[in-house]
């Protein structure tokens, strides 16, 4: 029983932002339905009264003083960006210009 | 085979009483790497420079009479995911290939500090994300036990680096069994600590809440000296736990009295390559003949831990990956027609098949209407099966059990296969949902002469105990001291 359509390929791969072939977008929709039909035999499992458990060690709030320190400065900072001008991380124009 | 290259603690004391030079040893590793590499494909990297440099500087302030670090002139390799300055940390993913971290992981800080040598850094699957070093962008590794087969992954590169004497000692991070599946495969000891027993901070997140560093060495020993460097509190990670390292090291001879092992029948089920098995009880054996009691116990969720961590890893994974946009770091895509399709061609070439095939998942596991169903019924499973475990560690000390159901697969056995691919993971992964500790070692040898791993696990933060148990199978075989024979 197929759960995933291409359709729901394609959202999910906008919304996660990733652009893919029709080709990979075939492969995925078979390959995810695979693990996805795999991973509903957790249905079978009784959760009525467990609480979910996001970490392995349950820390509470870790708090620290909150005291200015260093930071990256600017030029390490922008070292790696795709594309900067020295002073920030230039990215292609948002808002349309009409 | 031949017997093996010296242990970490061979080497320490033959730095110390002057026998050894740090330049020699490391020139030896070098030498070695230059000799087998090309076939291997264990290092992305090579720091010749700055380890000869390093260790110049060790053996010179040794005769000067300073005191130095725990490791020192010892070489150590690290997984391509750990942040260090200086050299690029690449992920073995498009995405960084050029990214040089401007700041040390806490792990590189306590090596440097220990006065380690970094020799170079090691493949592992794109972003950690992978069961046989297949997955990196740039290469593939080969295991040195058989050169067709994969050294397991993702740590494959680490693994593969000790196992064929390149290096004495080497880093990984584990997950899901990514150091101790490739620990087994190459017929190494790889530990998984403790989730929060070593700081995250610096290491390129994959899945938070189940990521943690690990040491591989040529014996426990090894892997418990390496270890005691790399633990410690931390407070750039806010799970880090700050409790007292102990010296594990030097408990690690003492007898463990009354020690109880238990024995997991989940873990004996179809799909468990005969030889496996027979190599696991036979080490229970051993066990048995050293006066250890022999128990049984039961951990009824094992057979969903698969499915709940291919939930949580890619939804963790998923989120964690949204960073690579192509602003701040990293690749960034050459046609696009506007922001959003530049962060998406970014995303949709700078990532591989894999990587793009979990963070796909872990969005849908996590998207409306989907979120109940997926992600918070995986996360209560989750909680059943630690629960498991804190039951059982009531009973034993620490669980017998094989680290993976085969020995090394082929290369391109699996790799079109995803879910078989996950189910490599099937002993390793409940670890990592419960966050307690893990030990690969090695039990023995199929009739193919590939290495076979014996996993030993305990409650959280008894790595002692964890380590003085392995230690005591390991004084009564040799199967440690075996290298592959080129």
């Amino acid at each position: 029983m197929s759960e995933l359509s291409a359709d729901d390929v394609k959202k999910v791969a906008s919304l996660a932002r990733l652009k893919l072939s029709p080709e990979e977008i075939a492969r995925y929709q078979e390959q995810l339905d695979n693990v996805l039909s795999y991973v509903h035999r957790l249905d079978e499992v009784d959760t009525a009264d467990v609480e979910p458990m996001a970490h392995a060690v349950e820390v509470v709030n870790v708090f620290r003083r909150d005291e200015p320190r260093a930071s990256l400065d600017r030029e390490q900072a922008l070292a790696n960006a795709p594309q900067s001008d020295g002073q920030y991380f230039l990215v292609p124009a948002i808002l349309d210009e009409g | 085979m031949t017997t093996a290259t010296p242990s970490t603690s061979q080497l320490l004391q033959q730095l110390t009483s002057g026998e050894l030079a740090a330049t020699s040893l490391v020139a030896t590793c070098l030498d070695r790497i230059a000799s087998e590499d090309e076939r291997v494909g264990a290092f992305l990297h090579i720091d010749r420079d700055g380890a000869i440099e390093q260790a110049a500087r060790i053996d010179e302030r040794r005769r000067v009479g300073e005191e130095l670090g725990p490791l020192a002139g010892i070489p150590v390799a690290v997984k391509d995911n750990i942040c260090a300055t200086g050299t690029k940390t690449t992920c073995a993913s498009r995405m960084l290939e050029n990214f040089v971290p401007p700041y040390d992981a806490h792990v590189i800080e306590r090596l440097r500090a220990a006065d380690a040598v970094l020799i170079g850094r090691t493949n592992l699957d794109e972003f950690a994300m992978g069961s046989s070093c297949e997955n990196s962008a740039f290469q593939s590794t080969r295991n040195p036990w058989d050169l067709e087969r994969t050294p397991g992954g993702s740590s494959g590169g680490s693994a593969a680096a000790v196992a064929a004497g390149m290096t004495p000692l080497s880093i990984g991070s584990d997950t899901g069994g990514s150091i101790r599946q490739p620990a087994a495969f190459c017929g190494v000891v790889g530990m998984k600590p403790t989730y929060g027993r070593v700081s995250r901070y610096g290491l390129v997140a994959f899945a938070s809440s189940l990521d943690q560093i690990g040491p591989f060495a040529n014996d426990v020993t090894g892997a418990a000296q390496l270890l005691e460097v790399l633990a410690g509190h931390d407070e750039r990670d806010t799970t880090s736990i700050n409790r007292p390292v102990p010296r594990y090291a030097e408990s690690l001879e003492q007898p463990f009295e009354g020690l109880r092992i238990g024995i997991a029948k989940e873990h004996f089920v179809e799909g468990l390559d005969p030889e496996v098995e027979q190599a696991v009880h036979t080490a229970i054996d051993v066990y048995r003949s050293l006066g250890a009691e022999i128990k049984e116990v039961t951990l009824p969720h094992s057979e969903y831990c698969v499915a709940v961590y291919y939930i949580v890893a890619p939804s963790e994974a998923s989120s964690n990956l949204a960073r690579y946009d192509g602003v701040h770091y990293g690749f960034r895509a050459e046609k696009f027609d506007n922001m959003i399709d530049m962060y998406s061609a970014t995303r949709g070439e700078g990532f591989g098949d894999e990587v793009k095939r979990r963070i796909m998942l872990g969005t849908y596991a996590l998207s409306a209407g989907y979120y109940d169903a997926y992600y918070l019924k995986a996360l209560k499973v989750r909680r059943l099966i630690r629960q498991d475990f804190d039951r059982a560690f009531e009973e034993v000390d620490v669980i017998a059990s094989p680290v993976t159901p085969t020995p090394a697969f082929k290369i391109g056995e699996l790799i079109d296969d995803p879910l078989a691919m996950y189910l490599n993971d099937i002993y390793t992964i409940s670890a990592n949902l419960a966050g307690t500790p893990g030990i690969s070692l090695p039990c023995g040898f199929s009739s193919d002469g590939l290495p076979i791993g014996l996993q030993l696990q305990a409650a959280p933060f008894e790595e002692e105990r964890l380590l003085r148990a392995a230690r005591m199978y390991e004084r009564e075989t040799d199967w440690h001291t075996k290298q592959p024979d080129w």
